[in-house]
């Protein structure tokens, strides 16, 4: 006697999943297509970076003074075992890239990780709380907020680098990056996450659940978070960007990475001083590998917001 | 001649992977001044009918074929410049949510003041003057305060009395109004609507009242369309078809009405929901939810047939309204 | 003893009241007023002294129109609001300041529906998942096996299928949404529901069956309701007693057959004529004049003297009390007591 509609017979999961909306507006977005191509081929080849580099720029056995300012094999006076020339140390560029990028995904990742978490505990509680814990969590995040990031993670370091001295930094110096990089910003997520809780809160499913007895933690997070998801993937791809740059501009300054363990920062800033001397390529190389890893992040971000927030299209 | 006459209206509607059919070959017409009542549940196309009328379906939707005559004009096929000049001054529309319709950032004259200049050759004053005429006439009090307000300043019933008097600035000849009083509550409902009668009555103003409600339809309009699925099931006199409805939806959606029924005994329900669009069943698109249906029923579409003083689309309309007769004898 | 309980009203609400402030906090509260520096709290009033009782196997319906306060009581006593005063209590338990660990055995005999099908389920909960996590909280020992089981039984009760368990809701139409909201309430088998305008989002066919549902679950499971709703044809069908607010305050209360055959407050006679006939040719409603006031700044004396074709010098300063008429209503109305009306 009920429905007439939902009688035929259901797919599976994953032909619903390639069915879907999301998978639609990706197939038919060349763009985000071409962003995702390229993004994945930077990250498979940075995580396969041991079995493709040809040299192991960790390893000093394998680097040799001599083999320094090569440039890359499309200019006079390369060697053909560099593809993509040496740095001023005589490391195979393709090789530190490789690793050097490496480096910056995890840091990248894994401090969004960590602002990720902060961000949607504090913005879970502050939302659904509300009242005085809310407006003390959001002052915070003001004040937090009205120093830059870059500021507080060079304060921070800077200040670190001096205390353990440059040996025990430089050796713990990705845990340092993580941790400044993903504390400094959670505030982002937070408001984000406190804005869609507030929106959420006022939803009848949720008070339909506070009637059924549920407690507030099971609430917030059994039927809030996964209902506040859509803007948390689209702050997300936007902070692995920006978490990338942070990481590269603190490197650059000389408070990431250290030369021994290069990101692509710190071989950008290690390229600096011989751009002048005609050895452009150690700094243009790492320097475009960025712009494109990171633009990319942000395209397929963008795409992604617009998919997620279909009223941004309805206007 | 009649004010409107559509014919063979079919609206589609492009969606990801296939075309659907929102409205299927729909034929009716409107005298001058006459009130027509289009009755139907959500997905049975009665909203877009309205919109089509208007030709301000938009993309993914499209009139795919079918004439909209008003007044020996087709809106169909009019110049956006043609559809600028006839949409608010010859055919005018009403929607349910007035703060949709009204600009939260004017005022009420400044609103009504370029409505009007901007479809006649008429100076500020002037057109300062009809706005408040038109704003006394739908019974708001101290009109020449309101002309300075802005639309958040007034109550619901109030903005829509104003989305009234904007639509008849012009002094069209037809009204099209949307579920006009389904956002607003009971008392000021029946003010409106008995406002909105006094208006067609007294302006020979045309009026297409698009609802959910039979007790609405009942009370203002002349004649009442059904829509299901897309398609006109029953058209005719709102006497009869209240009365004597004879295809079997329209009578299940009178007799589910709690009024029909005494008090603590089961509502007589229709099974099932409306199909929707993607998957209007083959045959009759009420046959699965009808306890009428015979295999006829669920393998060819009826045609609308004269029956009882009714148009019907309904294979059995003859056998059941015999039954009906027999079971009252 | 058994007496005691035979009698008493299953929900009895005393004196409640619902304020909800608009300036929050201290700095909001200071305003300038005519060259002066003052506090004022501005509140809507939302809920004032409804005092009123739900006997066991009734079903009270509370009408009104936006605005008047119906959805916030439904919300008081489900817990989801605290009273500004007034007291609530079920079954002779005081519960409106109860914490949310003494609410919990309360909460398998008072369940709520919602007015809006499409928000009331998790849309990233399949069915399944929605029905059986009340079970579960409520019956921590059930197996999963017994669980399950008392999904599909529900479900079957509500008239959806079982094999449907694996959907997610937007998968679904309205009714059937509404289906599955009144299946989940019905999982813990409460003996009392609110109801705050369920059938108000739904086609008119569509209404019918969901009526006859919560009709069915009355029957077969001795509910008590509590139905709020703006439909007075609704009320007519489905109450045994009726509740008119208006701004807040009761009006009017009266079983269902004594209310729509003498109507007595002028309020109730305006709305109970305001409601579209279906036979009736020529529309013939009491006219009010105005729209409702907001209720920010209440009227003084009563609260409907603003629109009320009867209002006198009296109606202006004095709040009516709700009086018991001869016929077991009780009207809150000056006119009505002095035999005006």
């Amino acid at each position: 006697m009920s429905s007439l509609t939902t009688n035929t017979s259901r797919p599976s999961r994953v032909a619903r999943i390639l069915n879907s909306n999301i998978v639609y507006s990706f197939r038919r977005n060349p763009v985000a297509v071409v962003s995702m191509v390229v993004f994945l081929i930077i990250a498979v080849a940075s995580v396969l970076a041991p079995l493709i580099a040809p040299f192991d720029p960790y390893d000093p056995a394998s680097i040799d003074i001599m083999n320094s300012e090569y440039p890359p094999v499309w200019v006079d006076g390369a060697e053909a075992g560099f593809v993509l020339g040496t740095d001023d140390q005589g490391r195979d560029l393709w090789s530190t890239i490789l690793y050097g990028t490496r480096l910056s995904l995890i840091i990248g990742l894994c401090a969004v990780a960590v602002q990720a978490f902060l961000g949607i505990t504090i913005g879970l509680l502050a939302g659904y709380i509300g009242g005085r814990l809310d407006s003390l969590l959001m002052r915070f995040a003001d004040i937090q907020l009205s120093f830059s990031t870059l500021m507080v993670a060079i304060i921070f370091l800077a200040i670190t680098q001096a205390m353990f001295g440059s040996d025990t930094f430089n050796q713990y110096a990705i845990y340092f990056l993580i941790a400044v990089i993903g504390i400094a910003e959670w505030p982002q997520y937070a408001r984000t996450v406190r804005a869609t809780v507030l929106a959420e809160k006022k939803k009848e499913y949720v008070d339909s659940a506070r009637v059924l007895g549920f407690g507030p933690i099971r609430i917030m997070v059994r039927h809030i978070l996964p209902n506040s998801l859509s803007p948390i993937f689209v702050i997300s791809t936007v902070q692995v960007a920006n978490a990338i740059i942070s990481e590269a501009s603190l490197s650059f300054l000389g408070l990431g990475m250290p030369p021994s363990q290069p990101s692509l920062g710190s071989l950008i800033s290690s390229g600096f001083d011989y751009i002048f001397s005609g050895s452009w390529w150690i700094t243009t190389i790492p320097g475009v590998v960025l712009v494109v890893l990171v633009l990319v992040i942000n395209l397929l971000g963008d795409w992604m917001r617009d998919v997620l927030n279909p009223k941004l299209y309805k206007g | 001649m009649s004010l409107l006459s559509v014919r063979d209206l079919t609206v589609k509607f492009a969606m990801r992977d296939e075309t659907v059919t929102a409205l299927n070959q729909i034929s009716f017409d409107l005298a001058k001044g006459e009130r027509l009542g289009i009755v139907g549940e959500s997905g049975a196309g009665k909203s877009i009918t309205g919109f089509s009328l208007m030709n301000l379906i938009s993309r993914p939707g499209f009139i795919d074929q079918g004439q909209i005559l008003f007044d020996g004009d087709d809106v169909a096929r009019m110049s956006d410049k043609e559809l600028r000049t006839m949409r608010g001054n010859r055919m005018a529309m009403i929607f349910q949510d007035p703060m949709v319709t009204l600009n939260p950032v004017l005022t009420i004259g400044q609103q009504m003041v370029e409505t009007l200049r901007a479809h006649r050759k008429l100076s500020r004053a002037e057109a300062e003057q009809i706005a408040i005429v038109k704003l006394r006439e739908v019974y708001i009090p101290s009109p020449e305060e309101r002309m300075n307000q802005y639309p958040h300043e007034l109550s619901g019933g109030m903005r829509q009395r104003i989305i009234i008097a904007m639509a008849l600035l012009l002094d069209p000849q037809l009204i099209i109004a949307d579920e006009p009083t389904t956002a607003l509550d009971v008392t000021i409902q029946a003010d409106i609507m008995e406002l909105l009668l006094e208006l067609c009555q007294s302006n020979k103003v045309g009026l297409i009242l698009i609802t959910h409600d039979l007790g609405v339809v009942s009370q203002m309009t002349e004649r009442t369309l059904v829509m299901y699925a897309g398609r006109i099931i029953e058209a005719g006199k709102t006497r009869e078809i209240i009365n004597d409805p004879q295809h079997p939806y329209t009578q299940g959606l009178i007799n589910a009405l709690p009024q029909q029924t005494l008090p603590g005994h089961k509502l007589k329900q229709i099974p099932g929901a409306m199909p929707s669009l993607t998957a209007i069943p083959a045959g009759c698109p009420f046959s699965p939810r009808c306890q009428y249906a015979v295999d006829h029923c669920r393998s060819t579409l009826p045609e609308v047939v004269q029956y009882a003083g009714v148009e019907v689309a309904c294979h059995e309309v003859n056998r059941l309204h015999n039954d009906r007769l027999e079971q009252s004898a | 003893m058994k007496d005691m309980t035979q009698t008493r009203p299953l929900l009895e609400l005393k004196g409640l009241e619902k304020r909800f402030d608009l300036d929050q906090g201290v700095l909001e509260t200071v305003k300038l007023r005519g060259g002066k520096i003052v506090r004022e709290q501005r509140s809507v009033h939302a809920v004032n002294n409804v005092t009123l009782e739900v006997d066991r196997g009734e079903a009270l319906c509370v009408v009104g129109e936006s605005g008047c306060g119906k959805s916030t009581v439904a919300r008081l006593v489900a817990g989801l609001l605290t009273p500004s005063a007034g007291e609530i209590h079920y079954d002779g338990q005081r519960i409106d300041d109860c914490s949310r660990k003494e609410l919990l055995p309360l909460r398998k005999k008072m369940q709520m529906i919602f007015q809006n099908p499409y928000a009331s389920l998790n849309p990233r909960m399949t069915i399944q998942q929605a029905l059986e996590e009340p079970v579960h909280h409520h019956n921590p020992s059930m197996t999963r096996a017994e669980v399950h089981e008392k999904v599909i039984e529900v479900m079957q009760s509500v008239g959806v299928d079982p094999l449907w368990a694996s959907r997610y809701p937007h998968e679904f139409s309205g009714g059937q949404r509404q289906r599955i909201a009144i299946a989940r309430a019905l999982t813990v088998d409460p003996e009392f529901i609110i109801a705050d305008e369920p059938i108000s989002a739904l086609d008119v066919s569509i209404q019918a069956q969901v009526l006859n549902l919560m009709l069915d679950a009355k029957e077969d499971r001795g509910l008590t309701y509590l139905f709020i709703t703006h439909d007075l044809s609704v009320v007519e069908h489905f109450g045994s007693k009726v509740v008119v607010l208006y701004l807040g305050a009761i009006c009017e209360m009266a079983d269902t057959a004594t209310l729509f055959a003498s109507p007595k407050h002028p309020y109730t006679k305006a709305l109970l004529s305001a409601v579209p006939q279906l036979k009736d040719d020529k529309p013939n409603h009491i006219r009010l004049k105005g729209e409702i006031p907001t209720p920010i700044n209440l009227p003084t004396g009563c609260p409907f003297h603003t629109r009320c074709p009867a209002a006198n010098n009296r109606c202006l300063a004095e709040k009516p009390r709700p009086i018991q008429q001869t016929d077991g209503s009780t009207v809150a109305c000056h006119g009505v007591e002095e035999g005006r009306l």
